[in-house]
């Protein structure tokens, strides 16, 4: 096809793009009108820039502590999925022991049950252990991941075995192969599990919002949804608050997006 | 002599020994954090929530055993027939997003477009913004009074609804907005099936004279079927999971929120607002069972239209 026939194909892409933005377009100019404002019929198009309405979400919510409380949330569980997932997935695709695989298939099970027969027991265990409305509570549990340590697994088994081969003869021990030699070769599929990582806990919702119900110690999701119920009318500041909260994972996004994409490609060519 | 060899031999043997020794070791050490996560809060919470599901449980956190009780109480009640019935039209209905991804997926590959990142970075804006945003957004957008929608349509001269309060409408305003979130994600998939397919395939059918719509049908949608497999298993599974959404769309007061309850929100309900712990878990083992059915039929099905290379 000559790129000047390409014009349907960006005409089609482009309807579909604007349907994609319209609605993050119109939160930014309802979170910029006054409240008035943004219940006139017919709707106004040039709102009377209200900036004042992220200083309020700021001010009246705890809105500080709950952006502190995902960003330590996210972080923690995506390090400790990476450490954990990489040299277990390390050991599954290089190493030779007994049970090995037997072992493997039990924990991929875990991939094939939903997550609410989980709940209840993790649940439990987080009550008893006093963890309710602390950031353990909402890190821990988050920390394995039977996905993380299969995707890792395939690229350990797709890297050539020669640097592996040299380093043992030399005489250096499993871990200290798969630390200096193999964990830098698989920098893409740590970024991509990373980026996966980052993106799910910092949208997730019914775990934060079971096990943490203080405000202060409320993630950000969990913390908007309660503000939807309590300030039902004030649209133009909860836009304003939900801009603010879903702002930095579209900044990773728009900076990591080949290894989020990469990560996801990867899931469907398995 | 003989003696000679075998110490030989086992001289030789002795590192390949300690060799593999600390494989097994460093093997064991380097599973064990995952194992015992994953142990912890993974394999044994469902072997619990099983066992949990024949008992019931007192305000003081005493459980006490009722064999089936819960089991019975989930095919009587009127509001899980209910749930089942919406957990469904929403699974089935989200299935709808599929031939969009494709499309746009399809044109995102089409040979010498340009702008293919910036478009891609588009479309995948609704799958990495958060649920909560996301709800808040189309919420103000679905509303009665001053929603944009409702806008639109009165300039065409359609008389809106209260889109997400209507009971008949509500579920339906969800999936419109699951299908505009997963649109992007799904691209992603099939854009990487159809770089699978060889490019002469369409050389040849151009020289005999097959059109691009023809090639599509003949060429693309069958090479693509483990792709449309792949991704629709995943759709049912998240649709039959449904809860951020219907949660976060329904506040308490809308009149369309106790008829529109898909199963995960009613679970969430039991367990976790009214502390019915048992009869949560028997939701929750029951939805594992039917998950594992529709994946099943849908593995037998593919037999019968996905066509692998």
């Amino acid at each position: 096809m000559r790129s000047g026939r390409l014009w349907p194909v960006h005409l089609t892409l482009g309807i579909g793009a604007a349907a994609m933005v319209a609605p993050f377009f119109w939160q930014v100019l309802t979170s910029l009108k006054s409240f008035t404002e943004s219940t006139r019929t017919p709707p106004t198009w040039i709102p009377s820039w209200q900036w004042s309405n992220f200083a309020k979400v700021v001010e009246d919510t705890p809105f500080l502590q709950q952006f502190g409380n995902t960003v330590v949330m996210t972080t923690g569980r995506t390090l400790a999925q990476l450490l954990f997932c990489s040299m277990a997935a390390y050991a599954f695709a290089r190493l030779r022991f007994p049970g090995r695989d037997a072992i493997f298939i039990v924990l991929l099970s875990v991939l094939m049950v939903p997550s609410q027969l989980f709940l209840i027991p993790q649940y439990q265990i987080v009550q008893e252990l006093g963890w309710l409305n602390s950031l353990p509570g909402l890190i821990v549990p988050g920390m394995f991941s039977a996905f993380g340590t299969f995707m890792l697994r395939q690229f350990f088994l797709n890297l050539p075995g020669e640097v592996e081969e040299a380093a043992r003869i030399d005489g250096a021990s499993p871990f200290r192969i798969f630390w200096s030699v193999m964990l830098p070769l698989a920098r893409p599929g740590l970024l991509a599990l990373g980026v996966l990582t980052v993106l799910w806990s910092w949208n997730d919702l019914m775990w934060p919002l079971i096990v943490n119900t203080d405000p202060e110690r409320m993630t950000l999701s969990a913390g908007l949804s309660a503000l939807q119920g309590e300030h039902f009318t004030e649209y133009p500041v909860l836009m304003a608050g939900s801009l603010l909260a879903s702002a930095p994972i579209i900044v990773v996004f728009v900076v990591l997006q080949k290894q989020l994409i990469q990560g996801i490609a990867f899931t469907g060519s398995k | 002599m003989e003696g000679a060899v075998a110490r030989a031999a086992a001289a030789r043997a002795e590192p390949r020994r300690r060799l593999r020794d600390q494989e097994w070791f460093w093997g064991y050490a380097m599973i064990a954090p995952l194992v015992l996560g994953l142990g912890v809060f993974y394999l044994w919470p469902v072997v619990q929530s099983v066992y949990y599901s024949f008992t019931e449980w007192t305000l003081f956190g005493d459980s006490t055993w009722v064999g089936l009780a819960n089991y019975r109480e989930l095919f009587t009640g009127p509001e899980n027939a209910k749930a089942l019935k919406n957990t469904f039209v929403y699974a089935v209905w989200s299935l709808a997003g599929i031939p969009l991804s494709i499309l746009v997926a399809a044109l995102l590959n089409a040979r010498g477009l340009r702008l293919v990142s910036f478009y891609r970075t588009i479309y995948f804006l609704p799958v990495v913004t958060m649920p909560a945003a996301v709800a808040l957004i189309w919420r103000w957008l679905y509303n009665g009074d001053y929603g944009l929608i409702n806008y639109l349509l009165s300039l065409v001269g359609v008389q809106g609804k209260s889109w997400i309060a209507e009971p008949s409408t509500a579920l339906y305003a969800v999936v419109v907005v699951g299908i505009w979130m997963s649109v992007g994600y799904n691209a992603v998939i099939f854009m990487a099936g159809l770089q699978g397919i060889p490019r002469h395939l369409y050389e040849a059918a151009s020289i005999d004279g097959a059109g691009p719509v023809r090639q599509f049908f003949r060429i693309t949608l069958p090479l693509l079927s483990p792709s449309i497999f792949f991704v629709s298993v995943l759709t049912v599974i998240g649709g039959l999971q449904m809860f951020d959404l219907i949660y976060l769309m329904f506040g308490k007061a809308n009149p369309a929120y106790a008829d529109n309850k898909t199963v995960v929100l009613l679970f969430f309900n039991k367990a976790f607002e009214e502390g019915a712990k048992g009869y949560g878990a028997a939701m929750a083992v029951v939805l594992m069972l039917i998950t594992l059915v529709l994946t099943v039929v849908q593995f037998r099905m593919q037999k019968k239209w996905v066509h692998y290379a």
